[in-house]
């Protein structure tokens, strides 16, 4: 056989039992796409259902503002008893007078969501820090389930144990001016939101390079010092994007904040005050309102100021996530 | 031999049950560049780090042996690692910058020992710079990120960085492996002006290398010193027929 191209070549024929070479059928042809449409229409399902569920907010929304106004969202001026205009800032949809204003109700969820945001970043990241690097690592193992199955309790239960014991704990600590409180709220959103923080923070940690670990050791650095002052800084944004994640969880969250917040709509900055949240609000009322009424309308509206939160957060979180990712490739 | 920098007697290291360095004694002296060569896997990477204890950091490692270091054994139980660590620098093979500027990656021994005075700290940053002959090169940059430079750059500021710790002893786990070869050559370079002022010990595969930069050779090979003895010998004229065959590169 020659290679130089000027006499033929001789290919060797295959023997006649082997497979390959043979052409695929039309059947198995139909069949591989048939599965690759299946998985795409399962993939594509999830989407279509957020933007449905993102289109009928907003059309059922929008359409508060022609029954109520704008501005009645954030106050009502009413007549008190001596003829005087008096500003109002409540949400009072079942009155005579209906009033509207979301001022206490997003006052109530940032009063709620604000204290369990910073005792869950207390705890969240040192529990994270521990997994990610004093842990044993058999520890570890163990324990990251554990505590990421604490985000996992149905949050009813823990509803239910902070209005039953915690609130009462708390009462005999503290005497509160209500004994259900933004305080108890927050605390019972602590338990669901430390887990998340924890978990998150663990793996933002770990996903510094064993590298640059080395480089603080070998330089003569305490185990303390290469936390606080490599591997934290490093992970930094990694780190706040569990905050931030975290926090988008306290503010969406219903269960905990309708059973041990109090509920009812107070205008306060006394987090020993009973408080009501924007999303204890919609499923308090949503059941009992008459469909098409004004104070059905509001109840969207609340669903879109919510959306907007969350999806604002979910978002700067991503992004932070993202550059993290982008800046540990080297 | 001139003085002894550091002497190693009998030294066992077992990952897990695996032993991966087999009885090895030998002397390090004061002010001279000590090549570690062999094959991969033997055991000179690992030996290289029983000199600062980073073995310690990995869970399973077991080691028996003595090491001292001017005369006092390292692995004695009321001894400081971190002291030790500032004493004994070390240069890795990826060069292994913080995501933070340059002067801060220059600084970043000094802030451990909490010196905050801006004026210190600048000149250990540009005499450290000079000794690492990268001063021309970042002295215009030293608030741009380190991880901005190029790859040999980045590895002479490692050493710059580990410099500026005074350490006595500098450990160099392959350094220029990464590199191409006119930054290659700068290091090597550096390497030989450094050792007026530091004992340098330094692993490398590539055997011209060793033979370039270093005063004396030790040969591994499988968790065993075969050889250890002057540069020009072990490249010339080796005792062992191990030592000849892997660096007339009849294996390796």
């Amino acid at each position: 056989m020659e290679l130089n191209g000027k006499d033929s070549i001789v290919f060797e024929t295959l023997p006649s039992d082997s497979s390959f070479g043979k052409k695929t059928t039309r059947f198995s042809r139909y069949k591989e796409s048939l599965i690759k449409l299946f998985f795409t229409l399962n993939g594509l399902t999830a989407l279509i259902f957020i933007i449905l569920i993102f289109i009928f907010l907003f059309k059922e929304g929008i359409k508060a503002f022609s029954h109520i106004g704008l501005l009645d969202f954030i106050y009502t001026d009413r007549l008190d008893i001596n003829n005087v205009v008096q500003r109002v800032y409540e949400w009072y949809p079942t009155s005579e007078l209906a009033r509207y204003s979301l001022v206490p109700l997003l006052g109530g969820t940032l009063l709620t969501a604000i204290p369990a945001t910073i005792i869950s970043t207390i705890f969240g990241v040192a529990a994270g820090i521990y997994l990610s690097e004093i842990a044993h690592p058999r520890f570890r193992e163990f324990l990251k389930p554990a505590i990421e199955l604490f985000a996992a309790i149905p949050t009813v239960v823990i509803g239910f144990i902070m209005l039953a014991i915690g609130a009462t704990f708390f009462q005999e600590l503290l005497h509160p001016s209500n004994r259900l409180n933004a305080f108890v709220a927050s605390m019972g959103l602590s338990i669901v939101i430390i887990p998340i923080i924890a978990s998150l923070t663990e793996d933002a940690l770990r996903s510094i390079p064993v590298d640059l670990r080395m480089a603080s050791y070998g330089m003569g650095a305490t185990k303390w010092q290469t936390i606080s002052k490599v591997i934290l800084p490093a992970a930094f944004s990694g780190v706040s994007a569990s905050i931030i994640l975290g926090f988008g969880r306290a503010v969406g969250e219903t269960m905990i904040v309708l059973m041990a917040s109090g509920n009812a709509s107070n205008m306060t900055l006394d987090i020993f005050k009973s408080v009501r949240t924007m999303t204890a609000t919609i499923a308090a009322e949503m059941g009992e309102v008459s469909q098409g009424s004004d104070h059905y309308y509001a109840l969207f509206f609340i669903g879109i100021v919510l959306f907007i939160i969350t999806f604002v957060l979910n978002l700067f979180a991503e992004i932070i996530i993202f550059k993290m990712r982008k800046k540990n490739t080297f | 031999m001139k003085d002894v920098k550091i002497s190693i007697k009998n030294l066992n290291l077992y990952y897990g049950t695996k032993q991966a360095l087999k009885n090895i004694s030998l002397n390090i002296p004061s002010k001279q560049v000590t090549a570690f060569i062999g094959p991969s896997g033997c055991g000179k990477s690992t030996f290289l780090r029983t000199l600062n204890r980073m073995n310690d950091l990995i869970d399973s490692v077991n080691i028996t042996g003595e090491v001292l270091i001017d005369g006092i054994d390292i692995y004695d139980k009321s001894l400081d690692v971190v002291n030790l660590r500032k004493r004994v620098g070390m240069v890795f093979q990826k060069s292994n910058l913080f995501p933070k500027s340059v002067f801060e990656n220059l600084v970043f021994g000094l802030r451990l020992n909490g010196i905050r005075d801006k004026n210190i700290l600048l000149e250990t940053a540009e005499t450290t710079c000079k000794q690492a002959a990268i001063w021309d090169e970042v002295k215009d940059r030293l608030n741009e990120p380190a991880l901005s430079l190029s790859g040999g750059q980045q590895q002479r500021l490692c050493i710059a960085r580990a410099l500026a710790v005074k350490p006595e002893i500098l450990l160099m786990d392959e350094p220029a492996s990464a590199l191409d070869p006119i930054s290659t050559a700068k290091i090597e370079e550096l390497i030989h002006d450094l050792k007026t002022k530091y004992t340098i010990v330094i692993v490398t595969h590539n055997m011209q290398q060793a033979a370039r930069v270093s005063d004396l050779t030790a040969f591994f090979y499988i968790g065993e010193l075969i050889e250890y003895d002057k540069t020009t010998k072990i490249f010339t004229n080796p005792s062992f027929k191990q030592t000849e065959d892997y660096v007339t590169g009849r294996f390796g």
